[in-house]
């Protein structure tokens, strides 16, 4: 189902910003194929309609237009930012890289070997090295266990034929998200989705998701001669529209969502100086997403923070919050709220998520409500259901293999 | 046919449109910037010291960043972490950085709110506790964040040696963060005198942007701040950077599968007095632009597009700072199959190219609409307006350049960046560090697969 939300800003800020959202993230590629969304996404600002790449990039320019493009699991999406007085021949480009691209094989070739590079790097990079794994230990064989932007040896398989099966596949009109945010009026924005969607491919029989399977816990331990252990911890357990999605999230603010104030914060930093940052979230996706744990510390601390990571855990899943610091992360998200909004760019991002993910209009409206409405018994309950130690994988980098 | 459901949310406005800065002073030598943008109901409050590692010793790197996060362990009315605790019950988000030429504090929340904030900042400003036991827990802290950031990093590691060889006498040569050595022997003494040197209302500024009116809140500001004294500030001194007499080349040896080339010549900064006698600056402004600010720049074209020896490549350069002191910089990533000593010599040919030829006049227009479109865009963050005050305000400027910078940009020449690239870009001034990539493990033969259990 076409799915398009439309924001109108009142008319003083003289910038439009449109952003287009495929369901095409790396969730799309199969082992044998992993890279290939990633890489569509790459080359769609490469050259359009025979036009070349530094042709397309100059015409942005010379109008002082800035376009982007964004890829995750789920997701890969592109963005134009113009000024108003350009808006027209902004636009008209932007539908033309969105319709007509041309793949270039040449191009290709250039950009197989730059990503083949990074990957390399990435391979030293103890940061990189844990969440690569840790993605692949929570989710096993499922797709959101693959790394986003393929590996060597699945980047040098990809021809241009695949890009271009991958584009008519996924980047179609009949599930792509549009939202104008700012000095347009309601007819033009109208107009403009119309527009960027009429030229693009129809696919009605597009895959569905695959759900994500509990898979067998794992411990790793990676060496590296880093100074610092890079710890990940943790999961999958919630995707969007859940149901448990306000007592978890709210639990999770006071367990380790909101830096300074929560409780793993306070145990680990505050209290003992381990680490300069330690968090943990929730990721919802389509499918479930990861519940993350993750910190860094010198390598002599790292079991020390890992026995801490645990037990605040294990604890907040018995006892829950405090009622006081129930409240305390309550009044930070419902007053913090309109923060969400400070900007152009900011209502852009949030209100590209609702469309994307599909939530109901009314959200931004009951979210505060929502909110207040969550009790500790709610958070403990939740947590209890969903959350469990006994089901967290591990992943330590820098440390002796084991 | 195609299901089309167009869904509509409005947001309703009210609005004045920009306004400029309004500006006030307290007696106590507090300065306040207030810039009034209605169209959300939040507010910026940003607290900025004149204090940065720009004032640092030898023996005390990192003590202004130290400090930093001293700031958020009490007073002598609150307890450690209360400020945070406070902001964050008001529904607001806080934080704080440090840089080479300021410290900076700041809040943001739902508009009513700002009494909080600004009574809070005033509170430690002159009340804060720096006790042992909070700093024995903090310094571990910040030594991880060193770790972080840089020993484990090796591109900031290139940057932190890069810096130590380009400026040896000019205190931009020492690391933000401080070295390990000095932050190992720190103690809560050192941090508690720079509190005590360089705290006050007269070394500080506010600057308030958002859904406020300036009279309310110079009114707020005299209510908190106006009771604080003044200190005594000790003496600046100049630490001028003597003239370099030939390149500075260092290798950085660091588990990494590519190499790595950081390279830049010494450039000046903006007059503090006038911006008339600032050609030169203006035009590096806007070369950084025509080789690196938008994808369809020079350098990627050139040398990741075309001749496709680098995988990425960068310039930078910045025209304001407090120290006098800058420098034009270039960043590249060779491709597997390419030399650093290569990138270097193609690097180099590219500013030739522009000594010689200057750059085309489709470039200059192009990037001036550029930097037109992206004053405008930046206007959309309350929050990036207030940091553009603060930080010129902070660094010895007025806030008031931003007025003259498009005219100024737009009076760049052709002949003004060739004469510009030919005075700075010279050999003599030159520093190159490159990196040298070593295996992740030496010691141990066995590779393969991690041992799972």
């Amino acid at each position: 189902m076409a799915h398009k939300f439309i924001l109108l800003k009142t008319i003083v800020y003289p910038v439009v910003d449109v952003n287009v959202m495929f369901s095409a993230g790396s969730v799309r590629d199969s082992k044998q194929t992993n890279g290939v969304a990633s890489m569509t996404n790459h080359l769609m600002f490469s050259g359009s309609a025979g036009m070349s790449e530094q042709k397309l990039m100059n015409s942005f320019a010379d109008i002082g237009a800035q376009i982007g493009s964004n890829f995750n699991r789920d997701q890969s999406s592109f963005s134009l930012r113009t000024l108003s007085e350009e808006k027209s021949e902004a636009i008209e480009l932007f539908k033309v890289v969105l319709q007509k691209p041309n793949f270039d094989k040449e191009i290709l070739d250039r950009e197989a070997k730059r990503y083949v590079a990074n990957i390399a790097q990435a391979e030293t990079m103890p940061e990189a090295i844990a969440t690569k794994r840790f993605m692949k230990s929570i989710y096993g064989e499922h797709p959101y266990g693959l790394p986003s932007s393929g590996t060597i040896d699945s980047i040098n398989r990809i021809k241009v034929a695949h890009l271009k099966k991958f584009y008519k596949e996924f980047y179609v009109a009949n599930q792509a998200d549009i939202v104008i945010v700012g000095d347009v009026t309601k007819a033009e924005a109208e107009l403009i989705a119309k527009d960027i969607s009429s030229g693009l491919p129809v696919n009605n029989n597009i895959k569905a998701i695959p759900d994500v399977k509990k898979v067998e816990k794992q411990e790793t331990r990676i060496s590296h001669p880093a100074k610092q252990a890079h710890l990940y911890y943790g999961v999958p357990i919630m995707k969007r529209n859940d149901p448990d999605f306000f007592p978890l999230y709210v639990g999770n603010h006071v367990l380790g969502g909101s830096g300074f104030g929560s409780r793993l914060t306070y145990e680990i930093r505050e209290k003992k100086g381990l680490v300069y940052s330690v968090y943990s979230y929730f990721m919802p996706l389509t499918k479930k997403g990861p519940f993350e744990v993750a910190l860094q510390t010198s390598k002599d601390q790292v079991d020390e923070a890992m026995g801490l990571i645990k037990t605040t855990i294990q604890s907040f899943i018995e006892n829950g919050p405090s009622e006081s610091e129930l409240q305390a992360s309550k009044d930070n998200i419902t007053g913090g709220f309109a923060l969400r909004f400070g900007s152009n760019q900011k209502i852009m991002n949030y209100v590209s998520m609702m469309a994307f993910y599909n939530y109901p209009l009314d959200y931004l409206k009951t979210y505060t409500d929502k909110v207040n409405a969550v009790t500790v018994d709610q958070i403990k309950t939740a947590f209890k259901k969903r959350v469990d130690l006994n089901e967290f994988s591990t992943v330590i980098v820098g440390v002796d293999e084991r | 046919m195609k299901l089309f459901k167009i869904l509509f949310l409005l947001f309703f406005i009210p609005i004045t449109g920009y306004t400029t800065v309004h500006k006030h002073s307290l007696e106590n030598g507090l300065k306040i910037f207030v810039k009034e943008d209605n169209r959300a109901p939040i507010v910026v409050s940003q607290v900025w010291y004149r204090a940065g590692s720009l004032d640092e010793v030898n023996g005390k790197t990192g003590v202004a960043h130290l400090l930093e996060h001293m700031m958020f362990k009490g007073t002598k009315t609150t307890k450690p972490g209360e400020f945070s605790k406070i902001i964050a019950a008001a529904g607001g988000r806080e934080n704080a950085f440090t840089g080479a030429d300021y410290t900076c504090y700041f809040q943001q929340l739902e508009k009513s709110q700002l009494p909080i904030s600004l009574k809070m900042e005033a509170d430690r400003m002159q009340n804060l506790v720096v006790s042992e036991e909070e700093f024995a827990k903090e310094i571990k802290v910040v030594m991880e964040e060193r770790l972080w950031r840089t020993d484990d990093n090796p591109k900031a590691q290139a940057n932190e040696l890069f810096n130590t060889l380009m400026f040896h006498a000019h205190p931009y040569g020492k690391p933000i963060v401080g070295w390990m050595n000095d932050l190992e022997n720190m103690t809560h003494s050192d941090a508690e005198e720079w509190y005590k040197n360089w705290y006050g209302p007269n070394n500080a500024i506010l600057v308030v942007a958002g859904d406020v009116k300036a009279s309310e809140v110079f009114k707020m500001a005299e209510k908190y701040f106006g009771q604080i004294p003044p200190i005594v500030l000790p003496e600046r001194k100049p630490q001028q950077e003597p003239k370099q007499n030939g390149t500075r080349t260092s290798i950085l040896k660091a588990p990494s599968k590519l190499s790595y080339v950081q390279m830049g010549y010494r450039a000046p900064t903006l007059d503090k007095n006038s911006q008339e006698i600032s050609k030169d600056q203006f035009a590096l402004e806007v070369l950084v632009g025509i080789l690196s600010q938008s994808s369809s720049a020079r350098l990627t074209q050139n040398l990741v597009r075309d001749s496709r020896i680098a995988l990425n490549v960068g310039a930078g350069y910045s025209m304001v700072n407090r120290g006098n002191e800058s420098s034009f910089e270039l960043y590249a990533t060779p491709s597997e199959t390419t030399s650093t000593s290569d990138l270097i010599a193609a690097l180099k040919e590219e500013l030739n190219k522009i000594k010689r030829d200057g750059v085309t006049e489709e470039e200059l227009k192009r990037v001036k609409t550029i930097v037109i479109a992206d004053d405008v865009y930046q206007k959309d963050s309350v929050f990036n307006a207030a940091m553009q005050i603060g930080q010129l305000e902070t660094q010895g400027y007025s806030h008031e350049i931003l007025e003259d910078y498009i005219k100024n940009i737009k009076k760049v020449t052709s002949k003004d960046i060739q004469n510009a690239a030919s005075r700075y870009f010279t050999d003599d001034t030159l520093t190159v560090v490159t990196i040298d990539p070593q295996p992740l493990d030496t010691s141990k033969p066995k590779k393969g697969k991690p041992h799972v259990h």
